[in-house]
């Protein structure tokens, strides 16, 4: 499943992580992240967007991920509100 | 070089380059009895000299500054200080290299410190509380030596035994006279008291009062001695107000903020210790001020009059002190105008000079006589040791202060913190850097649960027959990783940046150098980018 | 044992801290909000985000409301959709009148057997806070039997009515007798419209002591820090938990003594008296204020 358009969801604000969506030409999963916890839960939080992602099967998706210190449950609901905006 | 172990099973060199031989702490109160105060040389001064210089020029000439010297300063005007500055850079332009800044606090102010660390001027700092750019470039290796990182106790005893040399104090003195004699009270740049700047004047080899208000001799009131200085100068101006006071200091409004602090009242009230002739102490961030509030209440229902409260006073103890809660306040440092005003004029708002308030090398400091003290935490370990040095990504973010001082003295040592702060628990295995150890560490109160040491039975017994939500610190670890994930360890460079000094001179950890600076006060840090096939 | 329904808090449902917080601040029951506090380009995002945050957050605690979004809405509907599925306890419907309640009990119906829950067990709250919601309250309430109890909504029925909405009250004084009543009658809680000054705590105790005596049972609330001044309000007074110990007691004795009737200080007591005596004892022992 392919996205059309750009889109995002979420905030910059403390506990929550920004995620801008767009398309791309490569036809793979691309994904850039900043985090205030990355030495922490980098790894972490990188999983639970890639996983998400691919439970909605899509491809093609470059995905720009700001992250406040957001928990595994509301990475989860921005990527998802992302992508269905971007549908 | 071998390696040698605290008692708290952290490891240390034996020698540490720039600084010396490692003495490793061995307890709170393993190193006692007999001490000494070091001599102190001093040039006379007869009927016919006189100590008001034109400027500072004249001052490092008289005074022959010299490359390796130490100079210390006070923190009295915090965040608007320009004493500091004015006197590295006066020295660095005639060419001065490799002074240590023996600065009992260092704040965001003080960033030019990072271009004269850079360029060999500074290659040594000790301090007890730093937060900014400096701290930050000490952790990213760009001083010299290691950092010294003291407590408010443990600076006056380095200096008064003779382990901290101070070549020349710069005591930014908001009222001095033309003999020499300081106050902090009156001045455009009043600061309150100088609790932190008097044993720098007693033991200095040179004491130099910089003022931006001198007055015909003699002033009044004297809160430092002309016998201990030698030279006045004025200069336009020592500090800006705005960064010296922060107005008022207000309690917090954050709703689980305001819950810890409710809990933690509860264990106060439980613990049996409020009662007439009681202390108190607390820091000044919003969350300990809302403690202050609820024991407030407490007091007032009951008809409790307390003995002394002490610290960093602000305009809610001073209050209190009005409202007849206690009988007089021990005050080492002002931290608002309301603070200034009633030590300026109620003889019961006392001064405490920073050996007075927790030199543990003295014939009793302030801190022994404390009750209750409330403190706060950037990590707390499953063994009740506290770190207030570094962030979870160890850069250095602050300091001691009287952390180590007033949890070792107090009978009732109390840690507020939230659980997690931007999914990073606060408990830890093993904190990044122990700044106090565990042993003095009572109770921690978060918002989903509070902790007592299991050395203290007397208090786990009292607060089981309460409703508060009595955990092991094991469990509120658990708890907050079951809400964050397990965070990742962190890992940091070999070189040591800074030595953590306990109050009596040992050393309890050593900081590491870290390749992430930005994060500590700031938001983004490292980027990754990652490219999947679908 | 029935739940506490002392209070119930307002979450902004599109604010992840927030959300993970409103467990621990105290309230008996919590209120994820997907209307008022969500602007229209975020519903989505808040459905979501509530949505993980029901399914993830231990809200053992608390009872977990949802307050959905008007069902003549384009968002209600799918509101309940989404968020039914991972089992809140309770549902809010905002301007409910009997059409919306029994279009929210149907839903439910389809969405537990699809979902195998136990039929009945997500429970609705009906918002009133519309002249004809008022005037209605009692059919509003029996048009399901999920329904466990009503919210006054102050602030949208005063806009309705284009009167005026003040913090003495008194122009509510009609709607919070005629709530407390019908929520009487039908056995179910009857919730306060929320004090909106949230730095005044002598008006927000006022109000609150006043929703007591008019019969309400319980107090919503926009700010954390309301919630301690409204527990305490609405406990048991240390005299009327006397009292109600007292009536027991004097119960037992006539008990032992084979009476069926009895008084006490020259009053009959009989068993509505007997009744709520109980349940003041009871919540006085809930609340830790007297021993078992």
């Amino acid at each position: 499943m392919k996205i059309t358009k750009v889109a995002k969801a979420g905030t910059l604000e403390s506990n929550d992580i920004l995620i801008m969506v767009m398309p791309n030409e490569s036809g793979k999963v691309e994904l850039e992240l900043e985090s205030i916890v990355m030495q922490q839960f980098g790894d972490v939080i990188e999983q639970v967007i890639l996983h998400k992602v691919k439970d909605m099967g899509v491809e093609g998706i470059t995905i720009k991920a700001q992250d406040k210190g957001a928990l595994d449950y509301t990475i989860g609901a921005r990527v998802e509100t992302a992508i269905k905006r971007a549908m | 070089m071998k390696s040698i172990k605290t008692i708290l099973d952290r490891e240390l060199p034996d020698y540490i380059d720039g600084y010396g031989e490692v003495k490793p702490f061995q307890g709170a109160f393993s190193d006692g009895g007999i001490k000494t105060r070091k001599a102190v040389k001093l040039t006379s001064v007869t009927p016919y000299d006189r100590k008001v210089l034109a400027n500072l020029e004249q001052v490092y000439d008289k005074l022959n500054m010299k490359d390796g010297m130490t100079i210390s300063f006070h923190h009295h005007l915090r965040n608007g200080d320009h004493v500091l500055n004015m006197v590295v850079e006066g020295l660095a332009k005639r060419g001065i290299k490799d002074l240590t800044i023996a600065a009992s606090s260092i704040f965001p102010v003080h960033a030019p410190l990072v271009e004269h660390m850079k360029s060999g001027v500074v290659t040594g700092i000790v301090a007890n509380y730093m937060s900014g750019p400096v701290p930050e470039a000490i952790s990213r290796g760009e001083l010299k030596k290691p950092a010294i990182m003291q407590t408010h106790g443990g600076r006056p005893r380095a200096i008064e035994s003779g382990d901290l040399h101070i070549d020349v104090a710069f005591i930014a003195a908001p009222t001095a006279d033309t003999y020499g004699n300081i106050n902090g009270v009156y001045g455009k740049s009043a600061c309150g008291t100088l609790g932190y700047a008097i044993s720098d004047a007693e033991y200095a080899d040179k004491t130099i009062a910089i003022t931006d208000n001198l007055v015909p001799y003699p002033a009044c009131p004297i809160e430092i001695s002309q016998v201990f200085v030698d030279y006045v100068v004025q200069v336009e101006s020592i500090g800006d107000p705005k960064g010296i006071v922060s107005g008022t200091t207000k309690i917090t409004k954050d709703p689980v903020a305001l819950i810890i602090a409710k809990m933690a009242a509860e264990v106060i009230k439980a613990s049996g210790l409020v009662k007439n002739g009681m202390s108190f102490q607390t820091g000044a961030g919003g969350t300990s001020l809302a403690v202050a509030a609820g024991l407030k209440d407490i007091m007032k229902r009951e008809g409790v009059v307390g003995s002394f409260a002490a610290g960093g006073i602000t305009g809610y103890l001073v209050e209190m002190l009005e409202e007849g809660l206690f009988k007089t306040l021990f005050d080492v440092q002002c931290f608002d105008f309301k603070a200034i005003e009633s030590y300026r004029n109620n003889a019961r708002h006392q001064f405490m000079s920073a050996s007075m308030y927790g030199n543990p090398h003295t014939k009793g400091a302030v801190v022994n006589n404390l009750d209750i003290m409330i403190l706060g935490a950037t990590e707390i370990d499953t063994e009740f040791n506290v770190n207030v040095t570094t962030s979870s990504n160890g850069v250095i973010m602050g300091g001691s202060g009287g952390h180590s001082d007033t949890a070792a003295g107090s009978k009732l040592a109390i840690v507020v913190t939230n659980l997690m702060k931007a999914r990073l628990p606060m408990i830890k295995d093993k904190v990044t850097t122990i700044t106090t150890p565990g042993e003095n560490i009572d109770v921690v109160v978060t918002e989903r649960g509070i902790a007592v040491n299991p050395r203290r039975m007397d208090l786990i017994e009292k607060l089981s027959r309460t409703n508060l939500p009595l955990v092991t610190i094991g469990e509120l670890k658990t708890m907050a990783e079951k809400i964050t994930g397990v965070p990742k360890a962190v890992r940091n460079s070999e070189k040591i940046v800074a030595v953590v000094e306990y109050r009596d001179g040992s050393v309890i950890d050593v900081v590491r150098g870290s390749r992430d600076t930005s994060s500590a006060m700031r938001s983004s840090c490292q980027t990754r980018a990652l490219i999947l096939d679908a | 044992m029935e739940r506490l329904r002392r209070s119930m808090l307002f979450m902004p449902g599109n604010n992840p801290g927030m959300l993970q917080d409103a467990a621990v601040l105290g309230a008996d029951s919590i209120i994820l909000d997907l209307e008022d506090a969500v602007s229209l380009t975020e519903k989505d995002s808040a459905r979501i985000l509530v949505r993980e945050a029901i399914k993830t957050i231990d809200y053992s605690q608390v009872e977990v409301v949802v307050r959905v979004n008007p069902l003549d809405t384009e968002f209600g509907p799918h509101d309940v959709e989404v968020i039914a599925r991972v089992k809140p306890d309770t549902l809010m419907i905002p301007k409910a009148n009997e059409e919306a309640i029994k279009l929210a009990d149907k839903m439910l119906d389809q969405i537990e057997i699809e979902e195998g829950y136990l039929a009945g067990s997500i429970k609705l709250i009906a918002l009133i806070e519309t002249a004809l919601g008022l005037e209605n309250v009692y059919n509003v309430i029996q048009a399901s039997k999920r329904m466990v109890g009503v919210l006054l909504g102050g602030e949208d029925l005063t806009s309705d009515l284009g009167i005026e909405r003040t913090k003495e009250g008194e122009e509510i004084f009609y709607a919070r007798n005629k709530v407390a009543t019908a929520c009487r009658a039908l056995k179910v809680d009857s919730i306060d419209t929320p004090f909106t000054d949230t730095d005044d705590f002598e008006g927000l105790a006022m109000d609150t002591a006043k929703a007591k005596s008019l019969g309400l049972t319980g107090k919503s609330a926009i700010n954390p820090r309301q919630i301690e001044i409204i527990h305490s309000v609405l406990a048991p007074t240390e005299a009327e938990l006397k009292h109600a110990l007292r009536i027991l007691e004097a119960m037992e004795e006539a008990e032992k003594e084979g009476k069926g009737v009895f008084s006490l200080d020259g009053k009959m007591i009989d068993a509505p008296v007997i009744n709520r005596a109980r349940t003041t004892a009871e919540l006085g022992q809930r609340l830790g204020l007297i021993e078992r």
